[in-house]
């Protein structure tokens, strides 16, 4: 299937044999127990050399800043050796303006499928997926326009009105007085909705397209995931039925939706299927976890924050910069990765061809070199538009808009109905250096 | 300081005055003109500063950098006259510049 691939501009490939399957085991010292504090004490003092920060440990505990801030401070362009028989080494870029260069530079730092894509781990290279985010000049532009009219500010003013009444329908609904998972209530149904929307799948399926995003972002490895070989099956099936909503629309008069406008646009409508299910995933993966997560986080740190939580009460108008803050401070997306195509320096480091460069969003948006307080959350934030969790350069994230959009119409609709809403207990997190999201997070609305 | 009008997609008029060496997406900001967000800061990478340059003031605006020309052939509604304000300096010679703004940024 890769094969199909035609991008005249891959020079190189992966080197092979380098990491297989199964992956070895993982290197990491014994810990008594995963207490945050036990956590965050080793990541405080340990010889920065000895920390994989990939490891899903530090994201599902939620420590990872601790070990960021000190690469920023000690080494902010520092590559990661140990447990490179799993993920072939990496360079952390940790600093905005770093990040801001490489993700400007997209002849220097590619995306490239083949290369191994935009995440930490490769792409699988028995199951490449191209999407055009993991795609260079001047294909990946040609399939971004495709799809980008659907995001559009024009587009999205239509989209207003159902955003919101589905909000409005989705919070009468929710129970009082008692305690409800608030991820599972709130942010995947009304993200499943939009996309539904989005794709016109139809509505009653909605939860196959969380559960496809879920699948697809997945750590094979990890108790409870489907393995490699099950994941590709899964995935393969959404394919399958997203095929039959293609044959359908694609002799009919285009309707709107991402599939008629992919099946109709002359740059996509003659992908092949790997390439087809790859753009699949892109948009199901960016349009659900994203603002999923930013709708639990927003949550979560209005409960960590009193005094916050209490300034918007007060004032209905700062929704707007509040979304801005929600999105920096949780990151949904903590990285995005390059592949070096020749050696070129950065921040006074040699990087090689073929290196895999990881920008780190989540370290970025802490740093207080060009942030005010970043480690605090402050939804009346001067400036909190910039902010680097929607990445910048050619990649950024097309779909930005309507995330403002969701979040915002939320947030002004809780707040004409609810007083506050209490957040229990610490939420479940993603066991992902990807995705930082939520898996649960219990909340009870007083009756 | 330079003379610049801001011309929202509606007609709107914001006649502020930049200092000479800022650039217009920082004169817009600061004088909180909407339609006009600035998002990456001014690094060209982020497209929410998009604007229409009249034709008689391209000789003087200058031309796209390669970046710049990348982010704004992403946009729907990019036009020839297409620039991002970050990108344009305000000087003398600019004085009295009309900059015309998209209905949205994106």
């Amino acid at each position: 299937m890769a094969t199909q691939l035609k991008d005249t501009r891959i020079t190189q490939t992966l080197p092979q044999g380098s990491v297989s399957w199964p992956l070895p085991p993982r290197v990491r010292p014994e810990f008594a127990n995963h207490d945050k504090a036990t956590l965050e004490s080793y990541l405080a003092s340990a010889p920065l050399d000895e920390v994989d920060i990939a490891d899903p440990l530090w994201w599902e505990s939620d420590t990872n800043h601790v070990y960021f801030r000190r690469l920023r401070e000690e080494a902010p362009i520092f590559f990661t050796h140990v447990n490179s028989n799993r993920h072939r080494g990496f360079w952390n870029v940790t600093r905005w303006n770093d990040v801001m260069a490489v993700d400007t530079n997209h002849q220097v730092f590619s995306s490239e499928a083949m290369l191994g894509g935009i995440t930490l781990f490769d792409m699988d290279p028995d199951f490449i997926m191209p999407m055009f985010i993991a795609m260079d000049q001047p294909k990946h532009d040609v399939q971004r326009k495709a799809v980008n009219p659907i995001v559009s500010g024009q587009n999205l003013a239509g989209y207003e009105e159902l955003i919101r009444s589905r909000t409005c329908e989705v919070l009468d609904s929710l129970p009082r007085g008692e305690a409800f998972d608030w991820v599972d209530k709130v942010s995947i149904e009304l993200t499943s909705r939009m996309l539904a929307t989005l794709f016109g799948w139809p509505q009653e399926r909605r939860r196959m397209l969380t559960y496809w995003s879920d699948v697809s972002t997945s750590d094979p490895e990890l108790p409870g995931s489907p393995g490699k070989e099950e994941r590709q099956g899964i995935l393969l099936g959404m394919l399958q039925e997203f095929t039959m909503l293609w044959n359908e629309r694609v002799n009919a008069e285009p309707t709107g939706d991402l599939v008629s406008m992919l099946a109709h646009n002359p740059a996509t409508r003659n992908m092949p299927p790997m390439e087809f299910m790859g753009n699949l995933v892109l948009l199901i993966v960016g349009g659900n976890d994203t603002t999923r997560n930013s709708i639990t986080g927003g949550l979560y740190f209005l409960n960590k924050n009193p005094g916050e939580y209490a300034k918007l009460k007060a004032n209905h108008g700062l929704v707007e910069n509040m979304v801005s803050e929600i999105i920096r401070y949780q990151t949904p997306l903590a990285h995005m990765r390059r592949t070096a195509l020749q050696d070129t320096v950065l921040g006074g480091q040699l990087i090689h061809k073929g290196d895999k460069v990881v920008m780190w969003y989540s370290s970025a948006n802490r740093d207080d070199t060009v942030l005010d307080r970043p480690d605090e959350f402050i939804i009346d934030r001067a400036r909190a538009r910039q902010h680097m969790s929607f990445g910048f350069g050619i990649h950024r994230c097309v779909g930005n808009r309507l995330a403002e959009l969701q979040l915002k119409i939320l947030w002004e609709e809780i707040l004409k109905r609810f007083d506050h809403i209490e957040v229990l207990d610490e939420p479940e997190r993603v066991p992902s250096a990807f995705v930082r999201g939520y898996k649960s997070m219990m909340v009870r609305i007083p009756a | 300081m330079v003379k610049i009008i801001y011309v929202e997609h509606t007609g709107a008029r914001h006649e502020v005055n930049v200092p000479d060496g800022e650039n217009l997406m920082e004169g817009a900001v600061q004088n909180n003109v909407p339609g006009i967000d600035g998002d990456c800061g001014g690094n060209a990478a982020c497209a929410t500063c998009h604007c229409y340059i009249p034709s008689e003031w391209q000789a003087l605006t200058g031309e796209r950098s390669e970046l710049e020309d990348s982010m704004i052939e992403l946009a729907d509604t990019a036009q020839p006259n297409s620039r991002l304000a970050c990108q344009i300096k305000a000087s003398a010679a600019l004085d009295g510049l009309e900059v015309h703004m998209p209905a949205t940024q994106h």
